[in-house]
């Protein structure tokens, strides 16, 4: 292992201050955060998103999407034509008029995001007047709340961000007396989720709620007893709406790996008074059986060089995780955006050799790659055939957010998904 | 407002893109948001491209917005041709750059660069993915190859005699990036008209340079493949050039031997010598006895015009299937498809809502479902088969292996793509035979769609409210009905026995329903 200690208490301020970052602004080769719709109508099972676009909003939700869902999935686009644009038709009738087609179809919808797109920003549709519009019509059956997933506004995992921060306001109020609970934030998939629902139960920490919740009606209550964790680290809007009604952020490395999972779980424990000895021995077995499925990758990627292209703001997480518990070199380590206070712990645990850059120049950023040859490169989908056809191992990034990647059982799973792509060149005698 | 779900088009800029990745040595930049940068995974992902598209983003960002986007597009106009070195640019922008109104035609004007830089206008609130490269590839050819065309007025038309020794040629205008076979489209015809004796100058834009476009008046005629994308460039041909232009896509048997015969009498050959002969199996293969369980299968028909319109003349002329059900998503070629359908009886489906055509398709109860990925869809969860026949179309609608879908092999493909997906003659027999047996029912499908495969569903037609009551025995009997028809059967029995006031439907009721409709 290398860098400091991985840990969840406040880390000192040299290192991670100081380390230097590169910023670059120039062609940038990332999603948009209509995106993160494509996990987020999963997990919340009766929530409907309609984005407000054009026909490229629509687009990239199908292609994006990768493979198309098979039943009717809850999202759709009202696609902005030329009449309203000219002002032939009321852009907000239009819209009521799409709601209640939609709703009429979809009967089973509780709460319906408006979604903002660019084009819906660049008319200034104030889409918040009409959620609040259509929230009065449709009241009691139906929620509707607003976001933005624009691209211009936000990138890619920036969207669950905005949806999250949305959904803040209406939680409902924790009275200031009840006893402390925990909030774990950030979409996770359920498997995950019911896993870390089992360990805070056996660490007794009983009263555990996530957002989102599988439902709309099932919304977590938040208060000034509400400790949270962040379960993913592009939460930063979602995190000051949370802190604004009250509630206390634990501050944490994030559980990815054996030892992100580990003092994660032990920022909860320690602010819930549960016992060291009872802690270790309450994740020993998961722990170690994590360890093994991890070490079991080790060979093959230890003291590999690794270039991540910046995505979902999981790279410096991942590559924390690579470098520490897989032993591998982080090149470069980009990221769409740096939160430095959410990513404290994890910038510390990085290795010293290892460049953060934020933001994107993409063609510069190519030629960095090409320069450094790395053993494996994490990028989009835009870029991993056309870099593999230049003899460079990849890995989709988008698998690692629509994967369940977080946690002790999945931290073997993780390693694998590096390992493959080099596994596979092994193999293959073409 | 519209409300889609899944869409068949792109918008128009995408139709530019399939244009420009088609290309080599041209660079198109977009003034867009980062989002749209998801179009390049389309060409790097769905079709396996080893490059990146030939594309620049702005990637402006909503706090530019107040600044100095044009700024912006300037410099990325000016980066990319440092970097690039294109030998032409086009530069437009996508539905969002199009409302901040920043005119990079003019803005990339400015730079006076030293290479041809053509401006393109898609209107992305009205227009779609197949205008769009319909545009774009004509403003390039118009932009190109105008230079070189003669005077207006002096533009005679083509004398076909020419010099003994020389040999005829043409241009085959339309296949793009992202085109659904047309890599192999473009392998055939070029194989078909080196044997008509005719050399295929260039072919654009799939694989042609901004010089080669230049050099398009150079040819005898044209040869559009795909109308969608290369009508209006070859309409402009004709004006500028005198060069006429083929009109039968060959997609099909018939198409191809019409072709053959267009291509004759174009270049003053007699095409008898060569249609002779045994240029493709299709027409044995659909005459051999295997084939007569294909007589009168219904099928549905959906897809791009030109798609559609070919194959739904092959299910019918070459197969022999019954045509139930007939539609396109693209408006510009709906004259003809409402043409096509009204010759079949039907009423041609013109849509672009993916949900409509589900609705057709379920009503019109069809045996084969021949469309894009989106009817795929929908056939697998009415459990009906299904072949796809028109983009759009999913990575594994671009196979390693060679397979055409025009010319006399492109005939050949079709015939075993629209019979695959059916249970096979003799077997169908066997299925009817055994169907009693524990292990032959028809949950086991076809043995040649694998053990992997999911018997479809029973397609109960909605039950209508108050719908008559069946005996045991008749809905014992109404099972060994094979699946496919066995929702028609039903529907129809029920139709029969409230006309005929019958309280209680029997074994007896459904024979009576089978011999009063027929088939
Ligand atoms: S299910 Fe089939 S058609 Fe749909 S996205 Fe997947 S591969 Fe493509
Ligand atoms: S970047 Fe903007 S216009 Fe493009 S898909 Fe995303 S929201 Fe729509």
């Amino acid at each position: 292992m290398s860098g400091a200690p991985l840990r969840a208490a406040p880390t000192p301020a040299a290192g991670c201050a100081e380390r230097p970052v590169l910023r670059e602004r120039g062609q940038r080769e990332v999603f948009c955060g209509l995106t993160g719709i494509i996990w987020l109508h999963r997990k919340i099972q009766d929530a409907f998103f309609l984005i407000v676009g054009s026909r490229t909003c629509a687009h990239l939700m199908q292609s994006a999407a990768g493979v198309m869902i098979f039943a009717e999935p809850r999202f759709g686009t009202a696609v902005i034509e030329e009449r309203d644009l000219a002002g032939l038709a009321d852009a907000n009738e239009e819209l009521d008029r799409v709601v209640e087609q939609l709703l009429a179809r979809r009967p089973d919808i509780r709460l319906l995001f408006l979604v903002g797109s660019c084009p819906s920003e660049v008319i200034k549709l104030d889409l918040s007047k009409a959620a609040q519009r259509l929230a009065t019509r449709h009241s009691p059956d139906v929620r509707v709340l607003n976001y933005s997933g624009s691209g211009i506004e936000t990138t890619f995992t920036e969207g669950e961000d905005a949806c999250l921060a949305a959904l803040v306001p209406s939680l409902p109020a924790e009275p200031a007396a009840a006893d402390p609970s925990l909030l774990v934030v950030g979409a996770l998939a359920d498997v995950v989720e019911d896993q870390f629902r089992r360990l805070f139960d056996n660490l007794g920490i009983a009263d555990v709620r996530f957002l989102p919740a599988r439902r709309a009606g099932e919304m977590p209550a938040v208060g000034p007893n509400t400790r949270l964790l962040l379960a993913q680290p592009f939460l930063g809007r979602t995190l000051a709406a949370l802190e604004a009604r009250g509630a206390r952020r634990l501050a944490a490395p994030f559980p990815l790996g054996a030892e992100g999972t580990t003092s994660w779980l032990k920022a909860a424990a320690e602010d819930f008074g549960v016992e060291p000895g009872h802690f270790s021995a309450m994740t020993r077995h998961a722990r170690e059986r994590a360890r093994l499925a991890v070490a079991r990758h080790r060979e093959r990627l230890e003291g590999k060089r690794l270039f991540l292209f910046p995505d979902s703001q999981l790279e410096i997480p991942l590559a924390r995780f690579l470098a520490r518990e897989l032993g591998m070199i982080p090149l470069e380590v980009g990221t769409p955006y740096l939160h430095r206070a959410i990513l404290d712990e994890e910038l510390a645990a990085l290795p010293d050799g290892a460049l953060v850059s934020e933001g994107q120049d993409v063609e510069r950023q190519l030629d960095r790659c090409r320069a450094a040859r790395p053993d494996i490169t994490v990028c989009g989908l835009g870029l991993a055939n056309p870099l593999e056809v230049e003899g460079l191992a990849t890995k989709w990034s988008i698998e690692l957010v629509f994967t369940p990647i977080q946690g002790y059982e999945q931290a073997g799973d993780l390693a694998e998904l590096f390992a493959r792509p080099l596994v596979r060149r092994t193999r293959l005698e073409v | 407002m519209q409300l889609t779900v899944w869409t068949y088009e792109g918008p128009p800029h995408v139709g530019a893109m399939r244009v420009a990745t088609a290309m080599q040595g041209l660079r198109y930049v977009l003034h867009a948001p980062q989002g749209d940068t998801y179009a390049d995974l389309l060409f790097t992902m769905i079709e396996r491209r080893q490059k990146r598209p030939p594309v620049t983003y702005t990637t402006f960002q909503a706090r530019d917005l107040g600044g100095d986007t044009a700024e912006l597009m300037k410099t990325a106009v000016k980066e990319a041709f440092e970097r690039f070195r294109p030998q032409a640019m086009i530069v437009g922008a996508s539905c969002t750059g199009e409302l901040i109104q920043d005119d990079p035609g003019g803005l990339a004007r400015a730079l006076a660069l030293p290479v041809p830089v053509i401006p393109l206008e898609l209107p992305s609130y009205s227009k779609k993915e197949n205008w769009g490269a319909a545009e774009t590839f004509y403003q390039l050819v118009r932009a190109l190859a105008g230079p070189q065309a003669p005077a207006p007025g002096s533009v005679t038309p083509r004398d076909p005699s020419r010099p003994a020794g020389e040999r005829p040629s043409c241009n085959l205008l339309g296949p793009t990036a992202l085109g659904f076979r047309h890599r192999d489209d473009v392998a055939e015809v070029t194989r078909l008209l080196e044997r008509c004796g005719v050399a295929v100058k260039v072919v654009a834009p799939l694989g042609a340079t901004p010089a080669d476009i230049a050099r398009l008046g150079e040819a005898d005629f044209n040869v559009p493949l795909y109308p969608e994308v290369a009508a209006s460039a070859a309409q402009w041909l004709k004006r500028a050039f005198g060069q006429p232009a083929t009109t039968t896509v060959p997609l099909g048997y018939g198409a191809t031997r019409r072709f053959v015969e267009e291509v004759a009498a174009l270049c003053g050959f007699d095409p008898a010598l060569l249609l002779a002969g045994e240029p493709s199996r299709l027409p044995w293969y659909s005459r051999s006895i295997d084939s007569t369980y294909l007589t009168g299968k219904r099928v549905f028909v959906f897809g791009d015009a030109t798609h559609a319109l070919a194959v739904a003349r092959v299910a019918q002329e070459e197969m022999a299937f019954t045509l139930v059900g007939l539609g396109s998503y693209s408006r510009e070629g709906a004259r003809e498809v409402r043409q096509a359908a009204q010759e079949a009886g039907l009423e041609a489906l013109i849509t672009d809502d993916y949900l409509a055509v589900e609705a057709a398709i379920a009503e019109a109860q069809p045996e084969l479902v021949l469309g894009t990925q989106m009817e795929r869809h929908v056939a697998k969860r009415l459990g009906i088969p299904c072949a796809v026949i028109s983009a759009p179309v999913h990575v594994q609608d671009y196979p390693a292996r060679y397979s055409p879908l025009m010319g006399f092999e492109g005939a050949n493909v079709l015939f075993d793509t629209l019979v695959h997906p059916l249970t096979m003659g003799l077997e169908e027999h066997l299925l009817g035979m055994f169907r009693d047996d524990f292990e032959f029912n028809d949950t086991a499908g076809p043995s040649h769609l694998g053990a992997g495969h999911t018997p479809p569903a029973e397609r109960s037609a909605p039950e209508q409210p108050g719908s008559l009551p069946w005996s045991t025995d008749a809905e014992a009997e109404l099972r060994k009905i094979p699946f496919f028809v066995r929702g028609k059967a039903r529907r129809n029995t029920e139709r029969y026995a409230a006309e005929q006031g019958v309280a209680t439907i029997t074994v007896e009721t459904l024979y009576d329903a089978k011999a009063h409709f027929g088939r």
